[in-house]
């Protein structure tokens, strides 16, 4: 008999990928994820604008027991939040506005929006960068010496601590670095960020310091025990064992063959901690006294300050679509099955 | 027991010829004083393929493993020796394990989907360990990957390189993982089942590279499979494994003529044979799992010859002839053997058949994806229609169809004289019922979080006939035919090994009272004995209850004892068709002559 000769070709049986040309593919991809993102921000613009200029009187709201004592103050406000056209006007001005560069004015001091959260928009991004510089790699490699003492003491103990340290708010994880490092115990590290007018908070690294801290303990322990978490199930797998009987050394087979499966997980969860970062770091900044968004919306809220309120809210949903459209890219990049069913 | 003077034999002929041997390997549970496996005595002459053969549970994998020093967790090997050239691979310090493994002793993995690491190339898998080893240059590896590649009949040029196991067919995943085992050039091959899951066609192609590779680098094989047709095929010599135990071990025609272990028959009974229908039979009750085997002869309770003698006293392993050795009190004892035992009539091709449904010029679409055309045939009262083909040839697809689980169809369904709506959801609650739909996986075919009481009652709600006690009484009714005990009626469906929970799934199904069944693939995730259980079961439903079937499966010799029609498909076609014994022996088409050619079998 020729069973040979009738067996199906092994290059028919799967079509082959298109390979690398795949281009064209890529950018109708990315096209129509930018084009969600955008879609998501103008849907963030609505709800900030009805949030803070439609509803209720703003003005009213903003002058509190001066609205029927200073009428002056009043009037000029109505004038430049435009209260007399329609809610539809006003909105399309304003995004009008957002879509040229023009943040509007700020009701505090009527200087320009943008001149003055430009430095603490830099200074929070900044912060936050510092912080997921720090905490990616430690969060991993937590992870991978937990996952590798499965089960055994080591493990047990860096779990207990990190459930602790995810139990406690950031903000007393700040006030207990304070006083162990700047305050009672050790005098190393300044307990507030002094900037000095047109300077940066960098220019004092160890003023730096505290405020990275704080935020790296309290996210590190959700991101390393999602790796972890992941890391354990990878282990598991068939190909990991085939791996380890094909003779790969551990360290090995933990960085190229259980690492690799298990990063997708992790930049998703890296991705969500550092867009809360990116709105959340309210509590520690203002424990630093650090000028950063968190600051500034703070004070800005408290001061009814509508323009200011509107352009930080829609800088953080401007960060949070960002650094979730980089995480999706990323992860899909680095699922192969997710990469080629794109290209092909 | 091993005597001194057999391991003494052994020793020396590992010493003039190499191989590989293993003197009373244990493997224990870590922690407590149970026994996976123990007191397992085995030698791979050079260039011999040993086929271990054990139902899921009889430590036959664990033993695989051994071999490279690997215990999964939880697990740990206790005692004896794995002797290569001299160096027992168990006490060697861990480096030199390591470098061992892949080197001299090699494995191919079960799953060959799960295999392969999805997030690397195939290229820089197959030359990861030489790479890691120093081994040659990187353009030496490359050559040797190409090489490598094309032995096992794979292209080999940087496209395939590049490619990924997602990118691959079952098929070409497994010779991949074949290719990667042999390129170092190793001396003994562990292969835990590397063709479950593949197609006669694969599977064939798969079994025939690995026996050519063993013979060209006389490399010596441990082959791991629960299924005895296979290692027909390929063994030199088999092992039979049963809880941990070697029950019976010899000679591949030895072991098939004369099988003299009960257990050993007893997995040969329930093999469907490819030249006659056979009454298949399963082994009554379940592997004991570690630590619940029973005293004396671990088979005792599922034995039909078991005397007192067999539950008292623990039986050792004896040589009955040169080669042959069985673990049975009761050897010479219990008669001979014979392959036709169990073999009935083929089912009667001239039976008048009363048609109750049928199929019209059925078109399947995925999309704008056409993968079934024109397939037309009928199914009658009481009977078995087979759908037989590799996968892809869209079987599951037509069965889907005939369901109403899946609605993208063109066609005529008739159903006693009435034509059908392509999806379930518009079909009459009554259409619904009379049509039950089995699944392939009972692992994820069963609610893990309901009991087996409320996943049979379900449809008997569902479709108004029974309630309350009444159904309660039917379900414990509908456990016992289906042999079930009543005790399982509140467990949930994670305590059921995967035989019981297929008979849930049949039992689930006979609770709507229907009067066709569509079975889809639904013992190729079992064992062959569990297998032959559950065809017994159905032949059973079928003649009492005169149940039709729709039987999809890609194993010819089980068509052979189950159906009496069968519709061989290929890339969605049907390419030829007839009655079983029509079909089987004297196929017209080629197609249908590759099939049956490339099944395996012990007839």
């Amino acid at each position: 008999m020729t069973q040979e000769a009738t067996l199906p070709d092994p290059l028919a049986e799967v079509a082959p990928p298109r390979g690398r040309s795949g281009g064209a593919a890529w950018g109708i991809w990315l096209a129509r994820r930018l084009g969600l993102a955008v879609l998501t921000l103008w849907l963030v613009s609505i709800v900030v604008f009805l949030a803070t200029a439609a509803l209720g009187d703003p003005v009213r709201a903003i002058l509190g027991r001066d609205y029927g004592t200073n009428v002056a103050r009043r009037e000029q406000l109505e004038a430049q939040l435009g209260i007399g056209d329609s809610i539809i006007t006003r909105y399309f001005d304003w995004l009008g506005g957002l879509l040229t560069g023009d943040f509007g004015t700020s009701l505090a001091n009527q200087q320009p929006v943008w001149g003055q959260i430009s430095s603490s928009v830099v200074n929070s991004l900044v912060l936050v960068l510092l912080s997921a510089l720090a905490m990616v790699p430690l969060a991993f490699g937590i992870a991978m010496i937990s996952s590798h003492y499965r089960r055994k003491r080591p493990d047990t103990v860096i779990q207990t601590i990190l459930l602790a340290l995810a139990g406690v708010p950031e903000f007393v994880t700040g006030i207990l670095l304070v006083s162990v490092f700047s305050t009672t115990v050790f005098k190393i590290f300044p307990a507030v960020t002094l900037v000095a007018p047109g300077g940066a908070p960098w220019d004092e690294p160890k003023s730096m310091v505290l405020p990275v801290l704080t935020l790296v303990i309290a996210v590190t322990p959700y991101v390393s025990r999602i790796v972890r978490a992941t890391l354990l199930e990878v282990l598991d797998s068939d190909y990991v064992e085939l791996a380890r009987l094909k003779g790969i050394p551990e360290p090995v087979v933990m960085r190229k063959h259980a690492l690799l499966n298990a990063i997708v997980p992790g930049i998703q969860v890296v991705s969500l901690q550092l867009a809360w970062l990116a709105g959340g770091v309210v509590l520690v900044e203002t424990l630093f006294q650090y000028p950063g968004v968190g600051r500034q919306l703070v004070d800005s809220v408290r001061n009814h300050d509508v323009a200011m309120v509107q352009a930080l809210s829609m800088i953080i949903a401007g960060v949070y679509i960002v650094v979730n459209l980089v995480a999706d890219v990323l992860s899909i990049l680095l699922t192969p099955r997710a990469r080629t069913a794109i290209s092909s | 027991m091993t005597s001194a003077t057999d391991s003494d034999q052994a020793d020396h002929q590992v010493r003039t010829t190499g191989g590989l041997v293993i003197e009373d390997l244990g493997v224990s549970l870590t922690g407590k004083d149970v026994d996976v496996v123990d007191d397992i005595d085995l030698v791979l002459k050079p260039g011999e393929v040993v086929g271990l053969v054990g139902e899921s549970g009889s430590g036959k994998t664990t033993v695989g493993t051994s071999l490279l020093n690997y215990s999964r967790a939880g697990a740990h090997i206790s005692s004896g020796k794995v002797l290569l050239e001299d160096r027992d691979v168990l006490q060697l310090p861990w480096k030199e394990v390591r470098k061992l493994r892949g080197e001299e002793i090699a494995y191919v993995p079960q799953d060959p989907a799960s295999a392969l690491n999805p997030s690397i190339r195939i290229g820089k898998q197959l030359v990861e360990l030489q790479q890691l080893r120093g081994i040659g240059t990187s353009e030496s590896r490359l050559a040797a990957a190409r090489a490598g590649l094309e032995e096992v009949g794979l292209p080999s040029d940087d496209e395939f390189l590049r490619r990924y196991a997602h990118q691959l067919s079952g098929g070409q995943v497994q010779r991949v993982a074949l290719a990667m085992a042999f390129l170092p050039k190793p001396k003994v091959l562990v292969l835990d089942e590397p063709t479950t899951g593949l197609d006669v066609t694969t599977q064939k192609m798969v079994l025939d590279t690995m026996a050519a590779l063993c013979r060209t680098y006389g490399v010596s094989a441990l082959y791991v499979t629960h299924d005895l047709a296979v290692v027909a095929n390929i063994a030199d010599r088999v092992a039979v494994m049963y809880a941990g135990q070697i029950a019976e071990l010899g000679p591949r025609d030895t072991i098939f003529a004369n099988p003299s272990h009960p257990y050993t028959r007893a997995l040969l009974d329930s093999i469907p044979h490819l030249s006659q229908a056979r009454a298949l039979k399963g082994i009554p009750g379940r592997t004991p799992s570690p630590g619940r085997r029973p005293g004396g002869c671990r088979f005792n309770d599922r034995c039909s010859f078991a005397v007192d003698r067999c539950r008292d006293e623990v039986p050792a392993l004896r040589e009955i002839a040169p080669e042959h050795e069985v673990r049975c009190h009761r050897v010479g004892e219990i008669g001979t053997w014979d392959i036709n035992i169990g073999t009935v009539p083929d089912a009667d091709p001239d039976k008048p058949r009363d048609v109750i449904l049928s199929v019209d010029g059925l078109n399947v679409f995925y999309g704008r994806k056409q993968v079934v055309h024109d397939v037309t045939f009928d199914l009658a009262k009481g009977e078995v229609v087979a759908l037989v083909g590799e996968s892809g040839s869209g079987k599951t697809t037509i069965s889907r169809s005939v369901g109403g689980l899946h609605k993208d169809w063109t066609g005529t369904l008739t159903f006693e004289g009435r034509p059908l709506a392509t999806s379930a959801r518009k079909r009459t609650s009554d259409d619904r019922r009379r049509m039950q739909y089995i699944f392939q996986n009972p692992y994820l075919s069963l609610n893990p979080r309901l009991t087996i009481e409320q996943i049979i009652k379900r449809p008997m709600e569902l479709f108004g006939l029974a309630k309350g006690k009444e159904a309660t009484e039917r379900v414990v009714e509908l456990m016992g035919q289906v042999a079930l005990g009543s005790q399982m009626l509140h467990y949930q469906a994670s305590r059921l090994s995967g035989g019981e929970r297929q008979r849930v799934a049949i039992a689930r199904a006979l609770a709507a009272e229907p009067d066709v069944m569509i079975c889809d693939e639904i013992t190729s995730a079992l064992d062959v004995s569990v297998q032959g259980s559950i065809v017994e079961l159905l032949e059973g439903l079928r003649l009492e209850r005169g149940i039709s079937m729709l039987f999809v499966t890609h194993n010819l010799a089980l068509v052979r004892s189950i159906a009496a029609r069968v519709e061989i498909l290929q890339a969605g076609k049907v390419v030829e068709e007839g009655s079983v014994v029509r079909v089987m022996d004297t196929p017209q088409q080629d197609y249908t002559k590759t099939l049956l050619g490339n099944s395996p079998r012990i007839d």
